[in-house]
């Protein structure tokens, strides 16, 4: 009797604790009270570093702090391409350009006669910030947590732990406020170079902050706004101004970003309180804004939890979109006011296979496609378009693909004695090797399908790029029957002799061709590509030596330019052609300048067209410039033009709303769930099976019958 | 016995000098503090006066072993590896290099690591007892027969196949556990279920051989022969006597771990998103963060020397004829 209540309670327990018999699924991960809520749930694998707006500058961070920051700008969620619109700003600002002697010009002022553009920014009022400490009154309005005691901080071990919160005004000294901590010398944040080259005295402002924070001490706070900068100051209470050199038009894309989101100075005050930082609270792990959403629980070694914020100012779900949006659902909660989710849980998922089976269980609403789950996902039909196979299909997955703005490239050194240099005989053997290395084929054996190759630098979607036979890279690429088809490696070689390298040997010499790609890739999956590429060079007969590295020594050799050809890549950080050119722009050389442009490409000519095109606005006479910069760029074949990424994602029915956008990382507040149908969903795949448990069981008790019966039959044996 | 320990504490202090010195040549052989900066800041924009800023903000801008430029003792004392090294001997372990304080991450952290390790091991020494028990009772028989088979069966299988056919079979299959994740309080035990059966079954081969080799060793002895001969049931023999007197070798083996339990499973950690000490040591290395791996390997050295004594000490409660001297 004691034995089987015994049995009984240990079940009802392990019930319990599984599933709270409720006949929810055991497997299922999260708390019970929130299967019906409106949560979004996803994943990262890996955790973010930063979180501070003036420092984040990857993309699992923006995906969170996109969330919580508002910048004075935003992208367009439906239109394309992709178009900025306000955000905390009333209007999209419009430069005005000055003189040297800061007299006003025309819109249509040559570019050498603006000394300054200057950007008045007015803010939308009444916007409001998250609850927070900061924020914190005493009755006699005094900061209820900006002079805390030891003895007080000692009662505290998370944020959490403040118990009382408050809020203010979002004003235009907040956003002044966060311009002059990206040169805070114990901030490092990495648009400062770039800044300092544009926002007036923002290079000398680091100099000056640096200074008071040595003669005030290391840890002591620095309140910014008794130290002014001529570049950002404050015109009224909703009315800022950002003071650029020269014409810089590209500074509006850098206003949707969180480097120009804003940051109250009470905020940046009480977290630099002495002993916060010894128990981890900062503004880089608990993010202050004025989103839609703010971080409720920040352990990127488990959870990390946004929550709607009670003050967000309320904004609605765009009202027109592109052509079949409509359609496609994107427009049936046009007018309705954002955000849609409570919550959205991210959770720590470092293995493929786990989230993989996660997101088929239900338990993730959305996910991208490894290389491993690709056949089970995704089914290629005969004309070459994606669909998700029928297994998905059952489960009512959607696939939605999307062109990255990005470029991975093979580059080749330009100060190289053998592949670099504008002349001839180098072109042709870079024009060469881009027709052999068959980026088709790659992007069908490596990337599923999923990609398309390059043509040039800019990526479709962006400003500059060429659909069709214009487009195409005529050195590589021949119009035939209506579509791009690469040069025939005849072509390659016939190139390669002009070159002086008949059948991959030196003309002079005799001597095979040797050439050296200098990689950090080292896994076992990168020696498939590996070996691959060597292929590719061995269709005109050369030599291609891979030298393996780790990354730090392959980053110190394209810095001293001690490599020849390698892999490189470059994601946008806005929609603008600038920021692909800019990447073969001779002043920005890696070698000497530290700059982007890795393969240290610097011909005058490309390099007087980039000054002309970055500044202007776009049109068809920035067209006609850019076209001009890619056919030098394409004849000199400084890169072999790799391709750009397509991604693939995988929504559940109860996601709606999903529609990829390369820019805008604020996509949450648009992003609606039904859980209802989830919850459903997620019983009906998740049914426990036990069955084989208990045949285990049963097995295990019917193996244990003989060796019982001989330890009776031994027991029970005379001594002889 | 103080007398003893106090000395296997002061033997530990040049002991942990080594590893620290070994653990910061090696770390910097590879890793260059400007490499460092430069995986911490990207690869987009980063200028030169950013990595110096990082380095100097870190204090990685100080000569590595031998300060040049200083005189008398700072030529030691003002350099990366004495001001990052000194003050992990007071147990200060100091900030991680995106300035998280190391000491409270692995307080949080070792909670989630012993949730799984500790219950692995005891039901597996529990299971590996037991299993070994039943070998060396029906020693000669088909039960030892297959149960030794399937012993090295269990040890010849990969730890990662038991950790991918797990998550198959129990969570993707049969839907009795989620596949992966963590929670606290009660919550917590359908997350570690799978992690702890899993550590349970993979040590089951090799400990259940050991165990059982011990077993076999103690039954040939002349006090179970005068056991059985006293009439005393061959369970009593086995679970009491034969028992008893295989403790020492099973201490040697379980309290060395003990310690090093804190420090969690690297690769079972990560397969299930345990937010344990192995994921952040793993973390760590990935990142290059050099703060959080030399406070680690102290850590775990530490640990090592604090088992060794604790096995040392232990012998003397299962052994009386054990004296620590």
């Amino acid at each position: 009797m004691m034995m089987k209540r015994a049995v009984l309670s240990l079940m009802m327990l392990l019930c319990y604790a599984l599933a709270g018999c409720d006949g929810r699924p055991w497997n299922n991960p999260y708390a019970a009270q929130d299967d019906r809520s409106n949560i979004l749930y996803s994943s990262f694998d890996q955790r973010p570093k930063h979180l501070d707006p003036a420092q984040s500058y990857v993309e699992n961070e923006f995906a969170l702090i996109a969330q919580i920051y508002e910048p004075p700008l935003q992208y367009d969620y439906l239109k394309r391409p992709y178009t900025l619109i306000p955000l905390a700003a009333r209007t999209v600002p419009q430069a005005v350009y000055l003189d040297k002697m800061a007299k006003p010009l025309p819109e249509n002022a040559a570019i050498g006669d603006i000394a300054y553009s200057v950007y008045d920014i007015t803010l939308q009022p009444g916007i409001r910030y998250q609850p927070h400490p900061a924020f914190a009154r005493n009755a006699d309005g005094s900061p209820r947590y900006l002079q805390l005691t030891p003895h007080e901080l000692d009662a505290v071990t998370h944020l959490q732990d403040f118990t009382e919160h408050g809020t203010r005004e979002l004003v235009a000294q907040d956003y002044v406020y966060q311009i002059k901590r990206l040169a805070h010398p114990k901030l490092e944040s990495p648009i400062f170079g770039l800044m300092s080259e544009y926002i007036v005295g923002l290079k000398e402002y680091a100099e000056t902050l640096r200074k008071a924070q040595a003669a005030e001490g290391r840890d002591a706070f620095l309140d910014l706004t008794q130290f002014p900068l001529e570049g950002a100051t404050v015109l009224d209470r909703y009315t800022y101004r950002i003071k650029v050199r020269g014409k810089y038009p590209q500074l509006v894309y850098w206003l949707a970003m969180p480097f120009f989101a804003p940051v109250a100075q009470e905020v940046d005050r009480f977290y630099a309180q002495p002993g916060m930082a010894e128990k981890n609270i900062s503004l880089d792990w608990y993010p202050v804004g004025t989103g839609p959403y703010m971080l409720t629980l920040n352990n990127p070694n488990r959870q990390m939890v946004l929550e709607r914020n009670p003050n967000y100012h309320g904004e609605t779900y765009p009202a027109a979109g592109m052509p079949g949006d409509r359609e496609a659902g994107l427009l049936d909660d046009a007018g309705r006011p954002l955000p849609f989710i409570d919550k959205a849980v991210y959770s720590l998922e470092k293995e493929s296979i786990p989230y993989w089976n996660k997101f088929l269980q239900g338990y993730y609403d959305v996910s991208g496609i490894s290389s491993d789950s690709f056949d089970q996902a995704v089914r290629i039909t005969t004309q070459g378009d994606a669909g998700v196979s029928e297994a998905m299909q059952e489960k009512g997955i959607r696939l939605l693909t999307s062109v990255g703005a990005d470029i991975s490239y093979i580059g080749f050194n330009m100060l190289d004695p053998v592949v670099g240099g504008l002349s001839e005989r180098a072109r042709k053997l870079r024009q060469a090797i881009s027709i052999a290395v068959d980026q088709e084929e790659f992007i069908s054996i490596f990337l599923n399908g999923r990609g398309i190759p390059a043509q040039g630098p800019i990526p479709p979607g962006i400003f500059g790029y060429v659909e069709g036979e214009a487009g195409i890279n005529p050195y590589v690429y021949e119009w035939v029957d209506g579509r791009a088809q690469r040069k025939s490696i005849e072509t390659a070689r016939r190139m390669l002799a002009e070159a002086g390298y008949p059948d991959g040997r030196d003309a002079n010499t005799g001597k095979p061709l040797l050439l050296h790609f200098d990689t950090a890739l080292s896994g076992p999956d990168d020696k498939a590509y590996l070996d691959w590429l060597r292929k590719q060079f061995q269709k005109l007969d050369l030599q291609l030596d891979v030298r393996n590295t780790d990354f730090n020594r392959f980053q110190d050799k394209m810095l001293k330019g001690n490599a020849q050809v390698w892999q490189w890549g470059w994601n946008a950080d806005y929609p603008d052609p600038e920021n692909f050119m800019f990447l073969l722009y001779g002043p920005n050389a890696k070698v000497g300048k530290n700059g982007e442009n890795a393969a240290n490409y610097d011909n005058p000519e490309f390099n007087k067209l980039f000054e002309q095109m970055k500044n202007m606005d776009a049109g068809p006479q920035r067209q006609s410039i850019i076209n001009q910069m890619l056919a030098i760029a394409q004849r000199d074949a400084p890169w072999v033009w790799g391709r750009h990424r397509k991604k693939f994602g995988l929504f559940h029915a109860w996601y709606k709303n999903a529609k990829p956008n390369e820019m805008a990382n604020n996509e949450l507040k648009y992003i609606r769930i039904d859980p209802a149908l989830r919850n459903r969903m997620r019983a009906e795949w998740n049914v426990p099976v036990l069955w084989p448990l208990f045949a285990l069981f049963a097995v295990l008790v019917i193996s244990a019958v003989p060796a019982v019966i001989s330890y009776v039959r031994r027991e029970r044996r005379v001594a002889k | 016995m103080i007398a003893y320990i106090t000395r296997r504490i002061l033997y530990a202090i040049p002991i942990l000098i080594g590893v620290n010195l070994l653990t910061f040549a090696l770390f910097f052989v590879v890793n260059k503090p400007d490499d460092m900066a430069r995986v911490h800041l990207g690869v987009k924009h980063v200028t030169p006066q950013a990595i110096e800023k990082w380095k100097a903000e870190r204090g990685y801008d100080k000569p590595l072993v031998f300060n040049n430029s200083a005189s008398g003792a700072a030529q030691f004392t003002d350099t990366i590896f004495f001001r990052k090294s000194v003050l992990l001997f007071v147990f200060d372990f100091g900030r991680s290099d995106d300035g998280r304080d190391i000491g409270l991450d692995i307080r949080e952290r070792m909670w989630p690591s012993l949730a799984i390790a500790l219950p692995a091991l005891f039901i597996g020494l529990l299971a590996n007892i037991t299993f070994a028990l039943l070998m060396a009772f029906f020693r000669a028989t088909y039960i030892d027969v297959w149960g030794v088979v399937l012993c090295v069966v269990l040890m010849s299988i990969s730890g990662l196949f038991y950790i991918i056919g797990g998550q198959y079979l129990i969570s993707k299959l049969l839907h009795i556990v989620p596949i992966s994740g963590y929670d606290s309080g009660v919550q917590s035990f359908k997350f570690i279920l799978l992690p702890v059966i899993i550590g349970v079954v993979s040590g089951i081969g090799s400990g259940s051989r050991w165990y059982r080799t011990i077993f076999l060793e103690e039954i040939g002895k002349d006090y179970v022969r005068t056991a059985r001969a006293k009439g005393l049931s061959e369970l009593r023999v086995l679970f009491y006597h034969v028992l008893k007197n295989a403790m020492i070798p099973i201490l040697t083996g379980v309290v060395v771990v003990l310690p090093l339990l804190f420090m969690g499973s690297l690769i079972m950690e990560s397969f299930f998103g345990i937010p344990g000490l192995g994921s952040y040591t793993i973390d760590a290395i990935n990142a290059q963060d050099f703060a959080i791996v030399r406070a680690m390997v102290f850590l775990g050295s530490v640990l090592y020397i604090a088992g060794l004594i604790l096995t040392d000490i232990s012998y003397t409660l299962v052994d009386p004829r054990v004296r620590l001297g």
